[in-house]
């Protein structure tokens, strides 16, 4: 062993001034001291304020009754509850308008981003001028117009807008049914919950035996086939149904549609199950066309209507058909019915048995206005819109650039292997793009939420209009006001970013 | 033989040749109906524009009473959209309040504005310096004692009485030329290897995108004048301002931080052992680098502090957004049933047309800039 003579002589010596280290800490100490100055002077400057408008601080006066009126709450509020409980009643209205916003907007920002992609021109151009056209203009003129311009523009509660299902929408905002379950509605419930159990792990255990053997469990198999024929069967069955009693009246409907949905449900577990799929498409597609155009362009002939939706519900069937053709055997596919019929059939069943009952509170319009039933005040209806329609476009990009991001030599390569293009997205594309998309997708969720404080403009009573507002006006208690809503902000905020940071720890490439 | 069922055993056919591969047929078969579920999406895609381009078209321009109109043609039975209404109201929605023998004072300011800005956005135009001194440094200054007033004879016009649009552009502007450099600063700062500096620029830049803008204004509403020592009071103006540039910087900040960490520490290094100080090496090297590879963040910044400024409402300022609202509310001399549909929607193309622009723009700007990546 050598000693290393690197042959570098110290470090020249500097001035004292000069030397980085010492003048990095003459730097901080006079940051520092700066900092702490302006502190103290706006401390004492705050003070004098308080003092020469005779006001306290402190935060004693969450203990204090409140006495103002909360419009929408889904905790139990009335005038004589407390100023915490009105901080409480704001988190969770917050929350409540963010959660139904993030799942809306997700779903509509998906189906967006994707469509933005396709190959097909028309398709791809929808999507472009709704993205650039919403995320160009401000959220708070977006819900204006919702609020204003459309909504308080609704009809008075006595011409309400009637809408299918018992809902209706007028000036005081929507209208729904309230579901009120009774006493053994919570087996119902149990079984439910009991029945997703088994078939995760029913699910779990088939698809860890393809894995090792290459084939479903053969019982799984059995049990899918016969899942697959009832399914068919209550599909075909509701479908012929609507058909012949609705579009085409008939005497003996459901006989009729009865014995041919038994035929097709038949059909469909021998070799000419796609037969089923094409037969199923076409009545399926003409009845959502038939009544779709048909309200849609409601000046045009009826029969013309029901022409077109034929030939249409003709060209889907054939789509449908042509890719039934190409699925694989029952046998290599994952039995999708048989889970369906576990987790909806076991708790129908036990509905059926247990003899409970799950009621529906209509909202009837009595002299002057709508009573019973679930009333969604129109600021919530305005925000909750506002902040789908507004977010989609972003989550859309989000998803967009998600999808591009992936490497064309994955795809290319996913071809060469044969897979199909249902099978590239699930098992190349998609699981390397969510990698891309996830922490984006994140941090709008944390826009939308923190924009729903922009329910404040429209009379919601979420955080802000609650607490830094009507309680700030009451109490005078700025500082305490708006420091709490801060900091549940930022709470959301830190929590958000905890959990990226673990999944993205997670996903994170390995590399060498 | 793979007894696999989930393998293709067999190869697929191959397709035969395409009979053309160019033409409008050719495009129509690649673009419109490639497969069969493609031709579907069509004709619900043309389906669907037949069902919503009439009524828009109707509403927008069919039916709708034009700038000359009056409101008796508004309120008739199926009107469209009331531009008479905009074209009446117009100058309340760009000068809000402002006294009207004095509006050639915004118009000018308006008028140097472009004048400085246009020849600053187009690369080949020269003397691009004094063009950006005068941009950010005397323009400003001319332009508030010009809106002002109270010097050179000029009447004094309090910004209380400043809206509309001229708040809208003010606000956005001042926010924008102000938030850029403070967000440098602040993702320089968190970049230091000085604890103190880099613990300060973390927790603003992290507490200020953890919270609401509205709870940002509400602060600077409310508590900046509880800061002040007694006696002294703030401009409202000032205040949102204040708010705006402070909330818009810490978003510019972690835009910039993103171009920083994009930088070689090659580059970094180079430039020190050429002896550059550090605020050399930032301002040669190090920046023009990192910026240029931020662009689109940096203007994406800007547009979402353009549309910001509509919140500037809830603390009580009067913008476009306050503007229109206000005469949608009041102007009851207007009121038909699509009077208020009308404004917003006016707000909203104007809304429209600055922040689209400004994507655009970036778009250009990153394809002009995007040297040495190019293939």
């Amino acid at each position: 062993m050598t000693t290393l003579d690197t042959g570098r002589a110290a470090a020249p010596r500097v001035s004292f001034f000069n030397d980085p280290v010492i003048r990095g800490i003459i730097y901080q100490v006079v940051v520092a001291g700066l900092l702490v100055g302006f502190i103290a002077w706006i401390v004492g400057n705050t003070a004098a304020n308080l003092a020469a408008q005779n006001k306290t601080t402190g935060f004693d006066f969450l203990w204090k009754t409140a006495g103002f009126d909360i419009s929408f709450s889904l905790l139990p509020w009335s005038r004589g509850s407390f100023y915490w409980e009105a901080f409480l009643v704001g988190i969770t209205n917050t929350l409540l308008v963010a959660f139904i916003g993030i799942i809306l907007a997700t779903m509509l920002g998906f189906t967006l981003g994707i469509a933005r992609l396709s190959s097909n021109f028309i398709i791809s151009r929808l999507a472009t001028v709704y993205i650039e056209t919403i995320r160009n203009i401000p959220l708070l003129l977006q819900l204006f117009f919702w609020y204003f311009a459309v909504l308080k523009a609704m009809p008075a509660v006595r011409e309400s807008l009637a809408l299918p299902f018992d809902i209706f929408i007028n000036q005081r905002g929507l209208m729904v049914p309230r579901p009120t379950p009774d006493q053994e509605f919570a087996w119902v419930m149990i079984t439910f919950g009991i029945a997703v159990v088994v078939a995760t792990a029913l699910s779990v255990w088939a698809m860890r035996t393809r894995t090792l053997t290459g084939h479903y469990p053969r019982q799984v198999v059995l049990a899918g086939k016969a899942a697959d024929a009832f399914v068919t069967f209550l599909i075909a069955f509701a479908a012929l149904l609507v058909l012949f009693a609705v579009i085409f009246p008939i005497s003996n409907a459901p006989v009729l549609a009865a014995i041919l949905a038994v035929l097709l449900a038949a059909l469909s577990v021998t070799r000419f199950a796609a037969l089923t799929r094409g037969v199923l498409s076409f009545v399926i597609a003409f009845l959502v066309l038939d009544t779709a155009l048909g309200s849609m362009f409601s000046w045009l002939p009826s029969l013309f209507v029901t022409v077109l939706g034929a030939a249409v519900a003709l060209v889907i069937a054939r789509v449908v058909y042509t890719g039934a053709l190409e699925r694989p055997p029952s046998e290599a596919r994952f039995p999708l019915a048989l889970m369906a019929v576990i987790v909806i059939g076991a708790p129908a069943l036990v509905y059926w048995l247990s003899g409970a009952t799950l009621a529906f509170e209509v909202p009837v319009l009595q002299r002057f206005n709508f009573v019973g039933g679930l009333q969604l005040p129109p600021e919530f209806v305005a925000l909750a819109f506002g902040l789908t329609i507004y977010t989609a476009s972003f989550i859309a990009e989000t998803v967009r650039a998600g999808i591009q991001a992936v490497n064309k030599g994955q795809t290319e390569a996913a071809q060469s292997l044969g897979l199909k293009e249902g099978d590239r997205l699930r098992l190349v594309i998609v699981p390397q793009a969510m990698r891309v998309i996830i922490p984006p997708l994140t941090s709008q969720y944390l826009n939308l939420t923190k924009n729903s404080s922009l329910g404040a403009a429209i009379g919601y009573p979420e955080l802000v209009n609650v607490f830094a507002g009507t309680a700030l006006n009451q109490t005078g208690r700025a500082i305490e006001c708006i420091a709490l809503t801060m900091l549940v902000y930022l709470i959301f905020s830190l929590l958000t970013s905890l959990i990226m940071n673990w999944y993205n720890a997670r996903v994170s490439l390995v590399e060498r | 033989m793979t007894d696999i069922g989930f393998v293709r055993a067999d190869m697929v056919d191959a397709k035969p040749a395409p009979n053309r591969t160019s033409g409008a047929i050719a495009w129509a078969q690649k673009n419109l109906f490639a497969t069969p579920l493609d031709g579907v999406l069509t004709v619900l895609g043309v389906v669907f524009l037949l069902w919503i381009v009439p009524p828009l078209y109707n509403f927008f321009i069919g039916h709708a009473v034009g700038p000359s109109g009056t409101v008796e043609e508004c309120r008739m039975e199926n009107a469209g959209a009331c531009w008479a209404y905009i074209s009446s109201e117009m100058e309340f929605f760009i000068y809000g309040f402002y006294d009207i023998p004095q509006q050639w004072r915004p118009n000018i300011v308006f008028a140097l504005g472009a004048a400085l800005l246009i020849p600053l956005l187009i690369p080949k135009v020269p003397f691009k310096r004094t063009n950006a001194v005068l941009f950010l440094f005397a323009y400003p200054v001319v332009s508030y004692f010009l809106l002002a007033g109270g010097v050179f004879g000029l009447m004094p016009i309090p910004t209380e009485k400043w809206g509309g649009l001229l708040v809208t552009l003010i606000i956005s502007v001042v926010g924008i030329t102000l938030s850029f450099p403070l967000g440098i600063i602040l993702a320089l700062g968190r970049q230091s290897k000085m604890p103190v500096i880099k613990t300060l620029c973390i927790g603003f830049i992290e507490l200020v995108r953890a919270v609401p803008l509205i709870s940002v204004l509400f602060m600077a509403s409310i508590m900046l004048p509880l800061f002040m020592p007694q006696g002294m009071t703030i401009d409202k103006f000032l205040r949102a301002l204040v708010g705006v540039t402070l909330f818009t910087s810490a978003y510019m900040a972690e835009v910039v931080r993103g171009g920083l960490q994009a930088i070689p520490r090659g580059q970094y290094e180079a430039g020190a052992s050429l002896g550059l100080s550090y605020w050399q090496r930032m301002y040669f090297i190090i920046l023009p680098q990192a910026l240029k590879h931020v662009i689109p963040g940096i203007v994406n910044s800007f547009i979402a502090l353009f549309k910001d400024t509509s919140l500037v409402y809830i603390v009580g300022m009067k913008d476009l957004l306050e503007a229109v609202k206000t005469k949608n509310d009041t102007a009851l001399e207007w009121q038909s049933a699509n009077t208020a549909t009308t404004g917003y929607l006016f707000a909203a193309m104007v809304f429209w047309v600055f922040c689209f622009s400004m994507s655009r723009y970036s778009i250009f700007m990153e394809r002009r800039l995007n040297t040495g990546y190019k293939r």
